[in-house]
């Protein structure tokens, strides 16, 4: 009697990943209707986000909260995903046994930080410093980009560190044995075996970097416009949500949900693909 | 350029991205200690926000945590049990696995969004109550997650005498199982409890913030991160002093805690 409500319960519990993801899309789905009737596909071209005369109607349109997203993950990703590949190599073939451990502990505790930590520091410390350097006026897209690197490295760090760490040591050995050097044997035996988890991580990092909230709303300048240089302030589509989602009414309140929508789909079709097709976590 | 120069090559790279990656550790720490200590006095615990301290903050923030933890924790627990105990299916539980993965990385803002969409606007304001679902959702995934782990390390021959004991299955897990598997269980909730604890996104329009001491979840609730995002955009000294004073704290509390999850699993590793 009691084993099988315990059963059931447990299975009920293990679907509630299921329904929860397709609740969040309905839901989000459902509220957007005002804005997707209105707009259609063209929510993706307009360049305005403009509340009517009299808070009916308005113009709303995500390309640029979008354009924002994408630029502010792009140079993260370019910045973090070396960086990552750099220290894991180092934390699985160069470090003195004494030194993983602690290194490697030092790069989980720089990921368990709170974003919200970083983007102050980032506003007070880091944006004087790229202000000084690439003029500008310190918050916007490369501070950001940059600040959400520094976010996401350890994570991705941490996790490709696991994946080379898989490498059986007898193949590396032979190819040591063949005169193999250090970068060889990470070239030719450590990223093909771990090639699965390696793009994972990357696949997963860049997913976080996406949906970011807090560590860009301190830095990317929430200025509702194209930037012309690198160094110009805009916004990015958690950060307007964050800013201006519990002021929002009427068409601009569905046009929000309808930027959460996209947000939500298009993380889901990044995390889905890493999780499915690269990190077979089944196989355990 | 010939392969030894270039192996040399990689491995500087390789070792100056650690210390890169380290350097950024240690800046952002000191940062925060210098100024967090500087800005932190006696009187930062014992006033509430309104009066200049974070007193109600903190209370709010665990206080929404905590009930979050109880939340994810039994569900997590069964989910983690059915995947690995129950399920006669791999291809079902490879999917369910995934799915609860993919949950576990949704965007932290539209979980928010969700929540308000569901238990902030039909019941007329943010409230404290929203603010804790937001936070067990995120929970959740992180629980199953650990859970399905740690039970696949307990010993089938565990499992083997239970039977020959003629236990039932459901006996077998919570009395064999879970006792065996209680320790990576435990550092499991400690550490997804030090990932929420310092989550922003999902209260900015759940609970949204309060400045007065409350233990009323119905209405707007008092939070730690929200209060630092609204302290540290306004232009004073004093309120970015409070700021600081605010992230050092909460930086200790997440780092301790953290801390003291790994403790617990130290002899694993």
């Amino acid at each position: 009697m009691g084993g099988k409500l315990f059963r059931n319960v447990s299975f009920l519990s293990a679907t509630l990943s299921f329904f929860i993801l397709l609740g969040i899309f309905v839901i989000l789905f459902h509220y957007a209707q005002d804005a997707m009737h209105t707009f259609g596909w063209d929510f993706l071209r307009i360049d305005q986000w403009e509340p009517g005369e009299d808070d009916e109607g308005g113009m709303f349109g995500g390309v640029i909260p979008i354009v924002g997203t994408l630029l502010t993950t792009l140079i993260a990703m370019v910045i973090a995903v070396p960086l990552s590949m750099g220290i894991a190599i180092f934390l699985t073939e160069i470090a003195h046994k004494n030194l993983v451990k602690p290194v490697g502990v030092a790069i989980e505790l720089l990921a368990a930080i709170p974003s919200i930590i970083y983007g102050m520091w980032g506003l007070f410390y880091f944006a004087p410093i790229i202000q000084h350097t690439f003029g500008g006026n310190g918050v916007g897209l490369l501070t950001a980009g940059i600040v959400l690197a520094i976010m996401i490295i350890p994570f991705m760090a941490a996790i490709t560190r696991d994946a080379m760490n898989t490498t059986p040591p007898v193949l590396k050995e032979s190819a040591y044995a063949m005169g193999a050097t250090t970068f060889d044997v990470v070239k030719d035996v450590v990223m093909p075996y771990a090639k699965g988890g390696i793009i994972g991580s990357i696949i997963l990092a860049l997913g976080r970097a996406l949906g970011e909230t807090m560590a860009v709303a301190f830095l990317i300048g929430s200025v509702l416009k194209f930037p012309s240089k690198i160094t110009d302030p805009t916004t990015s589509i958690p950060v307007l949500l964050a800013n201006n989602f519990s002021e929002a009414q009427d068409l601009e309140l569905s046009s929000m949900y309808l930027l959460a929508l996209l947000l939500f789909v298009v993380s889901f079709i990044i995390i889905s693909l890493a999780k499915f097709y690269f990190l077979g976590r089944s196989a355990k | 350029m010939n392969r030894l120069m270039l192996n040399k090559l990689i491995l500087a790279l390789s070792t100056a991205s650690a210390v890169i990656g380290i350097g950024f550790l240690l800046w952002i720490l000191t940062t925060l200690v210098v100024k967090g200590i500087s800005s932190t006095h006696l009187s930062t615990f014992t006033h509430d926000l309104v009066d200049g301290g974070i007193r109600n903050l903190i209370v709010g923030q665990f206080t929404m945590a905590l009930l979050a933890t109880i939340i994810a924790v039994p569900l997590g627990l069964m989910a983690g049990i059915y995947l690995r105990e129950y399920s006669q299916s791999p291809k079902l539980s490879a999917t369910l696995r995934n799915l609860s993965d993919v949950m576990m990385s949704a965007p932290s803002i539209v979980i928010g969004v969700f929540v308000y969409a569901l238990f902030v606007d039909p019941f007329g304001g943010y409230n404290g109550w929203a603010g804790s679902i937001a936070l067990a959702i995120m929970m959740v995934p992180i629980i199953i997650g650990t859970t399905d782990n740690m039970l696949a390390l307990v010993p089938q021959e565990l499992r083997e005498a239970g039977i020959a004991l003629g236990g039932s299955k459901h006996k077998i897990i919570l009395q064999i199982v879970l006792r065996a598997a209680k320790v990576g269980i435990t550092t499991g909730i400690l550490l997804s409890f030090a990932r929420i604890i310092g989550e922003t996104a999902p209260l900015l329009f759940t609970s949204a913030n309060n400045q007065f001491f409350t233990m009323d979840m119905s209405g707007q609730f008092p939070s730690l991160t929200v209060s630092i995002y609204n302290l540290a955009t306004y232009p004073d000294a004093a309120s970015q002093d409070l700021a600081w004073a605010a992230s050092f704290i909460l930086t200790v509390i997440v780092l301790i805690i953290n801390l003291g999850g790994r403790y617990l699993t130290r002899h694993k590793h």
